[in-house]
């Protein structure tokens, strides 16, 4: 697949921020039954603005994979069949909760609304956190399955893929909360940034496993059952078009195998190598930033492998 | 999507020119835009269908590619540079008529007209013959007239408009040199009836393409080599006695006694009984058999007679003396499949095999239909009965020096399998058959060129003897071409490929104007492109041009338009009148005569006149016979009224028009001019089509009542009977004179070995000249184009939608072959022959043969030319191979037409070439290059979008 | 129900582009249209078309058959373009199983056409939205057009008739006896898209001949004594056996 930025930055971008507000959330929590010292509201407010920003910033991102923005309301029509419809629904939904999180922290209105038998306290906060907990996940499995759903994309056609969504959106997330700690709890950083490191280890599990699973794909598909014709030798000679068409621009990224190598290991390097690193000597911002750029190689690496059996008809031109 | 329903405002009917085919087609119009093109489904010739050229004639139509201005070349500028500033028609007609008018008071074969694939030479011919030149030629020479001329001298008929194959009732249908060529969408309707009807397809080419894809056998084949293929099978044929006995002694020259005493002036002549005086052109029927019974000479079809076709005999007065067909197998005695295998890189067995399935199928699948008929001897057939196998043959064949006699092979070949003009067989289409040869004859002497006055005979004829040539005194040629001279006697079509060559050089004269219609001759429609370029805009010691005046007339900017000093602006086809006619290549069907007229559907664009109105115009202003009154004032008011009322000769009743004429359009082919006759064209989908009476559509070269109405019909001056000529007399008259013997004229001494071994009365088999004069070991491989069905040579490179399909081009070569060469698919690689080299890029194949590399014609173009941006692919990616053939050979101290030495047929697929990768500082452009040209003035804009609905941009 | 298809004939299609730029020229200026091409006249044209015919080489020199596929939207009967769609543009009819995309609902995000095996739709770059084959929805039903019209574009315009046109689901039509008949296969059946349009493949004709077939009793080399006859003289069973 041609690797397109509008979807490389929305995915990673609102991965950022999912992960972020279940950081912020999982402090929330700790805190609540005591595991963790409470935390200035200020941290949740600004880590949920934080959040929000990226989840707008991937919003925007996608509206310029549209070719009719202003017609993208229409997509939560189809919600029944189409996961991209459930995501175009979740995502506001998300970020709708994540700002009233925000806002209820940032107002300091958070009354208790009931009291768990283990005598921990039922606040707002805890009721948007744990709706946006559940929407931050179904959002992820919305993204994920976009691709995963796909069942001739083989590449994506897995749990791997939603997984990978959940955990690289995860570890990006604990690894910016991380480093807002910093600035804003430092009590909880260390917390954070062993979970960071932690997801970040467990998503580097669920890539490698993706990488390895892919490397051993067989296409289903090939010429035979392409065109019909079943032959070991098929080539093509033309695909009907010259100047190239819709079909050899969204569909290939154009670059060699020895290009799409080194992405792979620039993007194992940047998005997990580096960060643990980085993670472990306290440098959560460069962390984060260092990741976040791997996540942008990752993702381009993530549609590119993906190989497209229309492809098949797109091979040569004469 | 929208909801609105496009209403269909308007369909006009009309033919389409999108390639050469001439299918009927409905224009559907809104607000007087088009909308769609489709068939025309009450056409006789395509049914409704359309191929991929004329459902985009849309584009054509609104090309930026298009000339819309009269255009003089800009003071100062150089020929090739494209700089031009717009002028009215009234100064280029004046420039024009005033040019034209000193030369034809002196010398009128100062001016040549030369013109592409043009559908009217008809009216071409007329005009320059009225002008008085002889300089005249359409694009037939280096098309495909040895197609034309080895089968009308052989069975007086030709595929394509003249006659096909009879697809609907052939069991077997063998395709050689053809990819998609002429007559496509025919074709392709038959070929697909046929082989869902069962029928066998076994396609012969070096190259597997278009028609070949769906063969059910690909026989691949070396290029240049197919004569020997054919002789081999012809050889099979008869060694098993497959061949049709009874067709060949009462239909061909088969078993005419040929005098073999080699001290005779007659020698290889027919044997007569007497010597009437040949008046005219027929063949007539006092030569000998040998007779089985009575062991002695008869009258051939004498009654009750039956000759022997094998043996050897001695008159009364001691002449020995063979029935041709004995001539023949004597020929093809070491013609084995074997030897052949060796040439053409087909295997003895397969040869074998392909005449064995020949053979029986003609012999044992007969066909035999209830229709009564009488032959040109009185006697009466109860049926028509038919053999079917059926050929096509047509580029692959032809564009070779040795095409002549390969293609005599093929007719040859087609009348052993008694299959000409027979259901399953070949079939004709009127005029055709016309005698062999026919009888149009060009002067044969220079004085038939004279100040004021037209053209004593015809600029193009068909000769018998050598006396026909059209030489002076000294065996030298009147025509510039060099046409109908000792150098290629029967080059019925002329040879357009050397004009340029021939003025630039002064040999055999200088001319002053060259009026080129629709040819790119700067380009794909020349060899040895780069330097015919340089031709056209050299100058001599004086500082002249060496061809003093270029006027050009296209409907498009080509590279030919920038080498001119005036540009014509024709229309398009959508804009004007035209007629398919009886007097051209009409589109007759196998059952009758058929013609047909565009009318336009669209004003002309801009300032665009159709040629025919040029040439009646100027016609008319320079006083030409035809074109004006006794008075000297205009006679025509234009191009349709000159349709409707031009005569052949005055009260001929023949006119360029076959159907409705008379007064009341009562009549078909002659009958005084009908002033409505246009309108009950317009009324009949275009189109008149005259169906014979089945007792007249089969035997018609000796179907006595097909002879006498078409005698009658004045299609043909003679209704005597048309023998297949399996031994060629004419050929052997030009050998005679070559051996210095009989009465006629005798050629020149360089050229005698030519004439002597060339002109051989029967097929034999010699490498192609070109391959004769390479290094074979330093350019071991063939080089050949194919024309792609999505476009029409170098036409339709303007055409949106087209080029889209073939914006560039690669040459293909065998997946082995490249890889001994160490090309990758898609490596930038030299191509280079002895004469020049061409950069482009290589495709592994494994549907070429592995001596063979081959490429689409004419989708590499100039930088800038057909309006293209100046890095379009065509000029950066595409390439032509034009530039590695060359026009000319070396022949002693001179040159001489790199053509076939019988016909003059542009031998385009003989080149050798070598292939190899470019180095490394080469970059990744095609070579040669040329200086972009810039827009014309009047040419409209290129856009960088165009979204066409309806004909408006939104 | 009914199932609008193409059924192509690999068999005699020559791969001539007749479909391609008719259909083009139909649908530019139909409800389909318009249809824009970018670079018309520059480096690397390129437009939006719904259908192409496309060229390969099968097997090796001299065994090779050049196969000309021409493709366009296959109109699955489980079309994954369809449910994918966020905004319902892309939707399959249920009166004649046509797979359409409502311009007006399209919002362009391509999905559709990630979710097509086979590259049939091409997104409209100037107007953004996708496009695809619609079996030329606008003529086939379009009375004021006589009978023999109503027919996709492509489909009239075939020289070799090589594209069949008609129900799949009704066992009498033409198609669905052509794909009973002629083995009629459908494009990559391991995904269960269950694409309406079918093809056809290449059918050979051979010609046996027999041995016997060579030599005939009427053969003309007989007649004129060149299949000649042993001498008297010549030595034969007769002269040594004597049972």
């Amino acid at each position: 697949m041609h690797p397109a930025f509008s979807v490389i930055f929305l995915t990673t971008l609102i991965g950022v921020g999912q992960g972020l507000f279940l950081a912020l959330f999982t402090v929330e929590s700790y805190s609540a039954f005591g595991l963790l010292p409470p935390q200035p509201s200020r941290f949740y407010a600004l880590g949920s603005a934080v959040a929000l920003g990226f989840l707008v910033a991937g919003l925007v991102a996608s509206f310029f994979h549209l070719g009719h923005p202003e017609r993208a309301w229409r997509s939560a029509a189809k919600w029944r069949t189409s996961w991209l419809s459930r995501e175009v629904i979740v995502l506001p939904a998300f970020m709708g909760t994540v700002c009233l999180y925000g806002a209820a922290h940032f107002s300091g209105f958070n009354p208790v609304l009931a009291t768990l038998p283990s005598g921990a306290p039922v606040n707002v906060t805890a009721m948007l956190g744990v709706a946006g907990t559940v929407l931050a996940f179904a959002l992820f499995v919305c993204t994920g399955m976009i691709y995963a759903c796909l069942r001739f994309l083989q590449e994506w056609h897995t749990p791997l893929t939603v997984i990978n969504y959940i955990l690289l959106g995860g570890a990006s997330g604990f690894v910016l909360a991380c480093a807002l700690a910093a600035v804003a709890a430092q009590e909880v950083s260390g917390f954070l940034g062993v979970w960071a490191m932690i997801l970040t280890a467990l998503a580097f599990i669920g890539r490698v496993a993706s990488l390895l699973r892919n490397a051993r794909l067989r296409p289903k598909s090939g010429l035979r059952t392409a065109i019909g014709i079943k032959h070991p030798h098929i080539a093509q000679k033309a695909q009907g078009a010259m100047g190239g068409s819709f079909n050899t621009r969204e569909f290939f990224h154009g670059r060699s195998a020895a290009f799409l190598k080194r992405v792979k290991w620039v993007f194992l390097l940047l998005v997990f190598a580096l960060p643990l690193g980085l993670l472990a000597g306290g440098f959560a911002s460069a962390a984060f930033f260092i990741q976040y750029l791997g996540l942008i190689a990752e993702r381009w690496f993530f549609f590119a492998q993906a190989n497209h059996p229309q492809n098949l008809y797109y091979q040569a031109v004469s | 999507m929208s909801a609105a329903t496009p209403s269909v405002q308007e369909v006009k009917k009309t033919t389409c020119y999108m390639c050469a085919c001439r299918c009927g087609i409905r224009v559907h119009m809104v607000d007087g835009q088009v909308r769609y093109i489709d068939g025309n489904p009450d056409h006789p010739l395509n049914q409704g269908v359309i191929c991929a050229k004329g459902s985009s004639g849309i584009m054509k139509q609104y090309s930026p590619a298009r000339l819309t201005k009269p255009l003089l070349r800009k003071p100062g500028s150089e020929r090739g540079a494209g700089e031009f500033e717009p002028i009215s028609w009234e100064q280029a007609f004046t420039i024009l008529s005033e040019r034209l008018a000193k030369i034809r008071a002196t010398d009128p074969k100062k001016f040549a007209l030369f013109t592409g694939r043009d559908q009217m030479q008809a009216l071409t011919g007329l005009f320059a013959r009225q002008f008085g030149t002889p300089n005249y030629a359409a694009h037939g020479g280096f098309c495909s007239v040895n197609m034309a001329a080895g089968m009308i001298y052989t069975i007086g008929g030709s595929f394509w408009e003249f006659g096909g194959p009879d697809l609907d009732r052939a069991k077997l249908f063998v395709m050689i040199g053809t990819a998609e060529d002429h007559h496509s969408n025919p074709m392709k309707i038959a070929l697909s009836k046929f082989k869902r009807n069962g029928g066998r397809f076994v396609s012969i080419n070096p190259v597997r393409t278009g028609y070949s894809a769906i063969a059910d056998e690909w026989v691949p084949i070396r290029p240049g080599t197919d004569g020997a293929l054919l002789l081999a099978i012809i050889h099979e044929i008869i060694a098993q006695g497959l061949y049709d006995r009874d067709f060949l002694v009462r239909y061909t020259n088969a078993g005419q006694l040929v005098n073999l005493d080699a001290k005779s002036d007659e020698f290889g002549m027919f044997l007569r009984t007497e010597v009437p005086e040949e008046e005219g052109c027929f063949d007539p029927q006092n030569k000998l058999w040998w007779d089985r019974a009575a062991n002695k000479p008869v009258i051939t079809h004498t009654e009750g007679c039956d000759p022997f076709l094998l043996g050897e005999f001695r008159l009364a007065d001691g002449t020995p003396v063979k029935p041709s067909f004995q001539l023949l197998a004597d020929r093809v005695k070491d013609y084995t499949p074997e030897w052949a295998e060796g040439l053409t890189g087909i295997p003895a067995a397969t040869i074998k095999r392909l005449a064995y399935e020949m053979g029986v199928t003609a012999r044992d699948q007969k066909i035999e239909l209830p229709i009564a008929w009488t032959d040109s001897w009185g006697k009466e057939h109860d049926t028509v009965t038919g053999n079917p196998v059926a050929f096509h043959a047509m580029r692959g064949l032809a564009a070779h020096s040795n095409g002549f006699h390969t293609i005599r092979a093929l007719a040859i070949l087609m009348s052993l399998l008694g299959t000409i003009d027979r259901p399953g067989g070949f079939r004709h289409k009127a005029p055709f058959p016309r005698p062999i040869p026919p009888c149009a004859k060009t002067p044969n002497t220079p004085l038939a060129v004279k100040p004021d006055s037209p053209l004593d005979g015809m600029a193009l004829g068909w000769p018998a003897e050598p006396d026909d040539l059209f030489v002076d005194e000294e065996g030298k040629p009147v025509r510039i071409d060099k046409a109908f001279s000792w150098e290629y006697p029967l080059s019925v079509h002329g040879l357009m490929h050397n004009v340029i060559t021939n003025a630039w050089r002064g040999d055999p004269y200088r001319i002053d104007t060259l009026l080129i219609f629709m040819a790119n001759m700067a380009w794909n429609s020349t060899m040895n492109t780069v330097e015919v370029r340089k031709m056209l805009n050299d100058k001599d010691e004086q500082g002249e041009y060496r061809i003093p005046f270029i006027a050009v007339c296209d409907a498009f900017q080509s590279e030919m338009t920038a080498f001119a000093d005036l540009v014509l602006p024709d229309t398009t086809y959508l804009e004007r009148h035209d007629v398919m006619s009886m007097l051209d290549r009409p589109i007759s069907e196998f059952d009758g005569p058929v013609d047909s007229v565009r009318i336009p559907v669209l004003p002309p664009t801009g300032e665009c006149k159709p040629f025919q109105e040029v040439l009646i115009e100027l016609g008319t202003r320079l006083k030409l016979p035809v074109f004006v009154k006794k008075d000297g004032t205009r006679k025509y008011r234009d191009y349709p009224d000159f349709i409707v009322n031009y005569e052949t000769e005055p009260g001929s009743g023949i006119g360029f028009l076959a159907g409705w004429r008379g007064k009341g359009g009562e009549k078909f082919m002659r009958g005084e001019p009908n002033p409505r006759q246009w309108e009950m064209y317009a009324a009949n989908n275009c189109v008149y089509h005259h169906a014979l009476p089945k007792s007249y559509q089969y035997m018609r070269n000796w179907n006595q009542g097909y002879l006498e109405w078409s005698q009658r019909n004045r299609i043909t001056r003679y209704a005597e009977p048309i023998l297949i000529h399996l031994y060629s007399e004419v050929l052997q008259k030009f050998r005679l004179a070559a051996q210095g013997k009989g009465i006629t004229r005798k050629p020149p001494a360089h050229l005698k070995q030519r004439i002597e071994t060339y002109f051989d009365p029967l097929p034999f088999y010699f490498d192609p000249l070109e391959v004769q004069a390479t290094d074979t070991h330093k350019y071991p491989l063939a080089a050949v184009t194919q024309r792609p069905m999505a476009m029409y040579h170098s036409w339709d490179s303007q055409n949106a939608w087209l080029r889209q399909i073939h914006a560039h081009n690669y040459l293909f070569i065998n997946a082995r072959t490249a890889r001994l060469a160490g090309i990758d698919d898609g490596d930038w690689i030299w191509v280079e022959s002895q004469w020049g080299k061409v950069r482009c890029m290589a495709r592994h194949s494994e549907a070429v043969e592995p001596g063979t590399v081959w490429t689409w014609n004419a989708i590499g173009k100039a930088a800038g030319a057909w309006n293209l941006t100046p890095d379009a692919n065509e000029s950066k990616l595409g390439f032509l191979l034009n530039h590695v053939i060359s026009e000319e050979l070396p022949a002693g101290q001179a040159r001489i037409s790199n053509s076939d030495p019988i016909t003059g047929q542009a031998a385009w697929y003989d080149v050798r070439v070598r292939i190899g990768k470019v180095g490394l500082q080469d970059t990744a452009t095609t070579a040669p290059q040329f200086e972009p040209l810039k827009p014309y003035p009047g040419q409209e804009e290129r856009r960088s979008l165009w979204s066409y609905m309806k004909g408006a941009v939104k | 129900m009914t199932q609008l298809a193409l059924v192509i004939d690999l068999n005699v299609c020559v791969g001539c582009h007749a479909c391609v730029t008719s259909c083009k020229e139909w649908n530019t200026s139909g409800q389909a249209g318009p249809l824009s091409d970018f670079n018309p006249y520059g480096a690397n044209p390129t437009g939006t078309f719904f259908n192409r015919v496309q060229t390969f080489e099968v097997g090796e020199f001299p065994n090779t058959e050049t196969v000309h596929f021409p493709k366009s939207c296959l109109h699955c009967e489980e079309p994954p373009c369809v449910p994918v769609c966020p905004t319902g543009a892309s939707y399959k009819r249920a009166e004649d199983g046509i797979v359409l995309v409502d311009y007006d609902k399209c919002i362009g995000c391509k999905y559709c056409s990630w979710a097509c095996p086979y590259g049939a739709r091409e997104i409209d770059e100037q107007q953004k939205v996708m496009k695809k084959c619609t079996l030329c929805v606008d003529r086939i039903y379009d009375a004021s057009l006589p009978e023999i019209d109503r027919k996709p574009a492509c489909v009239k315009a075939c020289p070799t008739s090589a594209r069949l046109f008609g129900d799949v689901h009704d066992p009498e039509s033409e198609v669905s006896k052509a794909i009973r008949e002629s083995g009629g296969y459908q494009l990559m059946p391991e995904w269960g898209t269950q694409p309406a349009n079918h093809y056809l493949p290449r059918r050979k004709t051979q010609l046996r001949i027999h041995e016997d077939e060579l030599v005939r009793a009427d053969n003309p080399l007989k007649v004129d004594g060149k299949l000649p006859k042993p001498a008297k003289a010549e030595p034969s069973l007769d002269d040594v056996t004597s049972w």
